[in-house]
């Protein structure tokens, strides 16, 4: 299957206020960050997770947990996929019981991940509540989950592709609309 | 530990690591470090192998291993169980293939075998379409052994290739061995095997390792050690004297490890025979990590199982 590109829905500059607006809005509806810890789901997601905590770090002068979560043992389609995922570990090296989580992640779609997120995120303890982060989303949800916190709602076909590239793996910050041809 | 993703996982069995590649091998390894995480959580399972059943089956003792392969199937949330051969159909004269194509069609998906004949597991995973996990075999293979041992060894010392590694011990009678031979060196690792004579196989050093009867020649420079039971229960007791005589000579003790490297990482498969391979204090001291080998052991049974099972899936 190849990729074509069609049109960019986020550059650099936009990504980052992008960030910005959401690091704010979770300030606002929290009031305080004492309970508040990331949660990045691999691969993107993590790092997403990463650049919102620096942001909440510098407007509320504390630094929130971070965590990543690998969520691949947890997948509902491990038996249908065809390419074998790479397991790689999770790493939240604090308690997440009663602690506020935000669950990152970069495209919102199915639903799927966030369902197998939610599973293994109950397997290492019982947090207070958890709140979804997304960058896109891109509809066609598949299960009943929304996103407390949404980047860039962005329409799409089931033929199209939202591809997010960040510095940390792909060399450059951006989304792009991308289309299977 | 970080890698690329070279390999995929094909194998519908693990018979041995005589025929995997670095890369597979590596891949193992890999995933091992992940599950590694999951049996440091609280609730240390995970829904991967959900539905999914394994069965032991045992044709000699074994807590060890047994156990280890029970708790790694468990942590995937399969159905696990174990087949005692004392109490089997066995005794009646069933053949390991008839015993094999029956607990197949109880609609199992994967074996683990441990059976007193080398080849044994291969001959059942070429009678049953069910996926084969050997867990040892005569004096063949031991793969999730040598495994467990490269894990354990690249996590303490942070890589395998290059480093010295020197197997000392009843090598003729070892399948742990004969899989460390082949896993080690194809990871890179200069291997000495050291043993009295009697107990050295014929034509070993074919294998790419270097043969000695000097402990001192296996100690010198080397980064780590594995040392091997004296298998009383086999040949082993007539091949040597006395198990003093042995413990003079081979065994492991303060005095000799204080020539050593500094750092050297002592391991053993067990059981353990305290004061024929080594003394208690360095069977207890700080440069062994015989415990943590049987910790790691179920974070590698576990990769392989479900490198196992996910293969078997994309195959469908």
């Amino acid at each position: 299957m190849a990729l074509q590109e069609k049109t960019k829905i986020l550059d650099k500059i936009a990504l980052d206020k992008t960030l910005e607006r959401i690091a704010h809005e979770i300030l606002e509806k929290l009031k305080s960050v004492d309970d508040l810890a990331i949660v990045g789901i691999k691969n993107r997601g993590a790092h997403l997770g990463e650049r919102l905590a620096d942001r909440i770090e510098k407007l509320a002068g504390k630094r929130p947990d971070v965590g990543a979560l690998d969520i691949t043992l947890y997948r509902d389609d491990l038996t249908q996929v065809s390419e074998q995922p790479v397991v790689h570990a999770t790493e939240i090296d604090f308690d997440i019981d009663g602690r506020t989580i935000i669950l990152v992640d970069d495209v919102l779609f199915t639903g799927r991940t966030i369902r197998c997120a939610l599973d293994a995120l109950i397997d290492l303890g019982r947090p207070g509540q958890i709140q979804l982060a997304v960058l896109i989303d891109r509809g066609h949800r598949e299960l009943p989950i929304r996103a407390d916190y949404v980047g860039k709602n962005v329409p799409t076909s089931l033929k199209e592709v939202v591809e997010v590239r960040l510095t940390e793996v792909d060399g450059k910050d951006e989304v792009v609309l991308c289309e299977k041809v | 530990m970080i890698m690329e993703k070279k390999t995929m996982w094909t194998k519908k069995d693990l018979l041995g690591l005589e025929h995997l590649s670095a890369e597979e091998i590596e891949l193992i390894l890999y995933t091992a470090a992940s599950f590694k995480e999951v049996t440091t959580r609280q609730i240390k399972k995970v829904p991967a192998l959900r539905g999914k059943t394994v069965v032991n089956l045992f044709y000699e003792p074994s807590t060890r291993t047994r156990t280890s392969f029970e708790l790694a199937a468990k942590r995937l949330s399969a159905d696990v169980i174990n087949i005692e051969i004392e109490a089997s159909s066995v005794k009646k004269g069933e053949t390991l293939i008839d015993t094999g194509r029956n607990i197949e069609a109880l609609k199992i998906d994967i074996i683990v075998v441990r059976h007193n004949c080398s080849g044994a597991p291969n001959i059942l995973a070429g009678a049953i379409k069910s996926s084969v996990v050997n867990a040892g075999d005569g004096w063949h293979e031991h793969p999730t052994q040598a495994l467990l041992d490269m894990f354990t060894l690249k996590s303490k010392l942070g890589r395998i290739e290059g480093l010295n590694v020197s197997i000392i011990g009843d090598i003729a009678h070892s399948r742990v061995c004969r899989s460390n031979i082949w896993g080690l060196t194809k990871l890179g690792a200069k291997v000495t095997v050291c043993a009295p004579k009697m107990l050295i196989p014929e034509g070993v050093e074919k294998m790419g390792v270097r043969v000695t009867d000097n402990i001192d020649e296996a100690l010198k420079d080397a980064d780590a050690i594995n040392v091997l039971r004296m298998q009383f229960e086999r040949d082993g007791a007539t091949a040597f004297p006395s198990r003093l005589e042995y413990f003079k000579q081979y065994g492991i003790t303060n005095e000799r490890l204080k020539k050593c490297k500094k750092g050297i990482v002592v391991m053993h498969p067990g059981p353990i025979n305290r004061g024929v391979e080594m003394s208690s204090e360095v069977a207890d001291g700080q440069n062994s990590v015989i415990l943590e080998q049987v910790t790691n052991g179920i974070a590698v049974r576990m990769a392989v199982l479900y490198l196992i099972t996910l293969a078997k899936e994309a195959r469908r």
